[in-house]
């Protein structure tokens, strides 16, 4: 995504946070419009905060999650898309399990696709409502750097964290096990880091993703115990480093394994701030598709 | 079936023939070799000039997908495909179902491929290792030998067990026959879709390391230097195998393996559209890969071409990346991607090439050499080196049009095979 689009879309989500901040919090711009948002994969928290967006803008909402539909009867994407298609939809959200799952839908179908997170590969508005979030703080994405913390070969998150911060003109870097950085990840323009306290004195903000507890166990690191005490970022790890850090998490967090509970609610957490900026910001990324011809 | 074959280049590796010749062929033998031959009565004659007259092209792994996955392709529309590809022969993969782990299976192949375009291509059935290719059991490989199969190979899967290996090895060199190996480590390729690196990185694919086959090729060469036995890689895709192999051979072992035109031509660069008819197995890998590959059939480390012709209908390629099965078509622009990428680009002479389609398969699974000479059976592959054609996988006679090449301007193509007492023409 170019620069200027990304600079398009955090201005627009300005104007709807605001929106947010009102006594009525609903704008008309996609009265008539029917969203479907389909979630072949669980994801509490991204689905509400579309289906809010959505809600917001005044769209007409179709939820549709794949337990208990007919992807558990073996139809195929292809058929569940057309025929949700066939019902006159202007626009699908879609979170799926497979990467590369939003790209092939918009082979198949007309309708404009939204990805709301596809395997391990990107995360798009979950990069931008994380850019929104810290714009916000620091008035300013340029020369800042920041260093995204855990699995990043899992990571979608990272991985348009990666592009839309390069993009934006800021420093990232990478900080995890060795056995979960991706291969080739440095071609990417990031600096790899396996030791925290190492890069923590250089940063302005931590994005420190969800360690899955349930990953390989065993194959990939030791143990969470471990993996917290090399990489749980602790407000002792913290105050060792000096100066301050922004602290973001796209959530959902474990308390006590990536992020200690005091740091996760500290004064430095923008951990809500992002939970709110992400309504705003999946509104104008909503409102820009939605509204143009 | 009388034919002339009028002013083409007859290229032989086995001779060491390159000339322009006429060639008199009467029911399917060549009556007469030689220049200013005229026809006479019912012969038909055609004129080469330009073309190439090869001994016929084998491809040895192709996967036909009958018995069991008929929707796939048939032994009838695997052997036109073939046909239309330019290939008078093929070697048939065990991974049907049943798969070819009972005589009776090798039995069934050999009396659909007679039927089929009257015999046109000849098929040859290559055996299981184990039963039901599940790599505990040895297959009866002396009884599979006895009724034809050429060789024996897993493939699909790898013979991952290393003892099993060994045994096979063993085994199979009581009768002259190569184990065949899909080389791939499994535990360090679980859940993999594409190459490791940079690609798999941005496409948030899980990977499969080029280290995963390295290393089953390392291992299995250590066993068949133990075993003396001969051991051939199918479709190796990295420069370490490449590495290993050439060593191998300097060794004096008897090692030998194939390359498919794909992973000579393709980059996983090819992936980042996530087409599905990118994924196969061994998966597309990077540039110095396919380099390695142009410098192994360079320098006579790779001795065959085969295309690891693998059919998946429409339907089961239209999925999620990750969902969809491994495998592409390959047999009818197995000499078009060979000439374009090989010859045209100074890799191969056209000679060195017809020794990687015809002559070196056949001697890996021990089949008697073509002889082109007045009195011997007609076995010919004629093909263009020089016509320019787009490829529309639409017109494939393949029953699967699963091909990342389609829209691809190759140069070569073949005109024509003949075979058995037929022929087929493009
Ligand atoms: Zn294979």
């Amino acid at each position: 995504m170019p620069k200027e689009d990304i600079q398009l879309i955090l201005d627009t989500a300005v104007s709807f946070r605001e929106v947010l901040e009102r006594p009525i919090k609903k704008v008309p711009p996609l009265q008539g419009k029917t969203i479907a948002n389909l979630f072949f994969e669980s994801s509490t928290r991204t689905r509400l905060s579309f289906e809010l967006a959505e809600r917001r803008l005044s769209a007409d909402v179709l939820g549709f999650q794949a337990a208990g539909s007919s992807v558990s009867k073996g139809e195929t994407l292809k058929d569940t898309a057309r025929n949700i298609e066939a019902m006159k939809i202007d626009m699908v959200v879609m979170r799926h399990a497979a990467s590369g799952a939003p790209h092939y839908l918009s082979t198949v179908i007309e309708s404009a696709v939204i990805n709301a997170g596809d395997g391990g590969h990107e995360h798009p508005t979950q990069a931008l409502l994380d850019m929104y979030t810290l714009r916000e703080k620091f008035n300013k994405l340029q020369d800042l750097h920041i260093c995204i913390v855990g699995d990043i070969s899992h990571s979608r998150v990272a991985r348009s964290n990666i592009y839309g911060l390069k993009t934006m003109g800021a420093k990232v870097s990478v900080c995890g096990p060795a056995t979960l950085i991706p291969r080739d990840v440095e071609r990417l323009g990031v600096d790899v880091y396996h030791h925290i306290d190492d890069v923590l004195p250089k940063v302005d903000a931590l994005n420190i993703l969800r360690i899955q507890l349930e990953r390989d166990a065993g194959r990939l690191f030791p143990s969470i115990r471990e993996y917290h005490n090399y990489y749980g970022i602790t407000r002792q790890r913290l105050d060792k480093a000096g100066g301050e850090v922004v602290i973001m998490h796209p959530g959902p967090i474990n308390r006590d394994v990536e992020i200690s509970a005091d740091v996760a609610d500290g004064e430095n957490s923008v951990i809500l701030q992002q939970v709110l900026n992400g309504v705003a910001v999946r509104m104008a990324v909503l409102y820009l598709l939605g509204t143009r011809n | 079936m009388n034919i002339l074959l009028k002013n083409g280049r007859l290229i032989d590796p086995v001779s060491g023939r390159d000339e322009t010749v006429d060639i008199h062929i009467v029911n399917g033998r060549i009556d007469k070799l030689g220049h200013n031959i005229t026809a006479s009565g019912s012969t038909q004659s055609i004129d080469l000039k330009g073309k190439i007259v090869a001994p016929g092209f084998f491809d040895m792994h192709v996967h036909l997908r009958e018995p069991g996955f008929e929707h796939k392709e048939t032994i009838l529309t695997g052997c036109t495909s073939a046909a239309a590809g330019g290939f008078t022969a093929v070697a048939c993969m065990p991974n049907t179902k049943p798969a070819i782990d009972d005589e009776s299976v090798i039995k069934f192949i050999h009396e659909r491929a007679k039927i089929a375009l009257n015999g046109l291509v000849d098929v040859y059935p290559i055996g299981a290792v184990t039963l039901g290719r599940k790599g505990e059991h040895l297959a009866p490989l002396a009884e599979l030998a006895s009724a034809g199969a050429v060789a024996f190979t897993d493939d699909g899967d790898p013979v991952h067990d290393a003892e099993i290996m060994r045994r096979a090895l063993e085994y199979s060199s009581m009768f002259k026959k190569a184990v065949i190996q899909h080389a791939q480590d499994l535990p360090l390729t679980k859940g993999g879709v594409m190459n490791e690196g940079f690609n798999s990185t941005t496409l948030g694919l899980p990977g499969m390391p080029s280290v995963a086959e390295d290393l089953m090729v390392a291992r299995d060469i250590q066993l068949a230097k133990y075993t003396n036995a001969q051991y051939h890689v199918a479709h190796l895709s990295t420069a370490g195998c490449v590495e290993l192999v050439r060593d191998a051979k300097k060794n004096g072992l008897h090692v030998t393996c194939e390359v498919t035109p794909h992973h000579f031509t393709l980059t996983d660069d090819a992936v980042r559209t996530y087409d599905t008819n990118t994924k196969m197995n061994p998966p597309l890998r990077s540039r110095d890969d396919v380099e390695a590959m142009k410098e192994g059939l360079r320098d006579g480390t790779i001795d065959a071409i085969a295309t690891d012709h693998a059919p998946h209908s429409f339907d089961e390629k239209q999925v999620e990346f990750q969902q969809a099965p491994f495998g592409i078509v390959g047999l009818e622009t197995a000499i078009g991607l060979a000439i374009t990428e090989l010859f045209e680009k100074n890799i191969l002479s056209l000679f060195q090439l017809i020794e990687k389609f015809s002559t070196n398969p056949r001697r890996i699974l021990h089949l008697h050499e073509i002889k082109i000479q007045e009195g011997e059976s007609a076995n010919f592959t004629l093909f263009d080196p020089s016509v320019e054609w787009k490829v529309d996988v639409q017109k494939f006679k393949s029953k699967s049009k699963n091909s990342p090449f389609g829209g691809y301007v190759l140069r070569g193509k073949a005109v024509g095979i003949i075979n058995n007492g037929q022929a087929y023409w493009n």
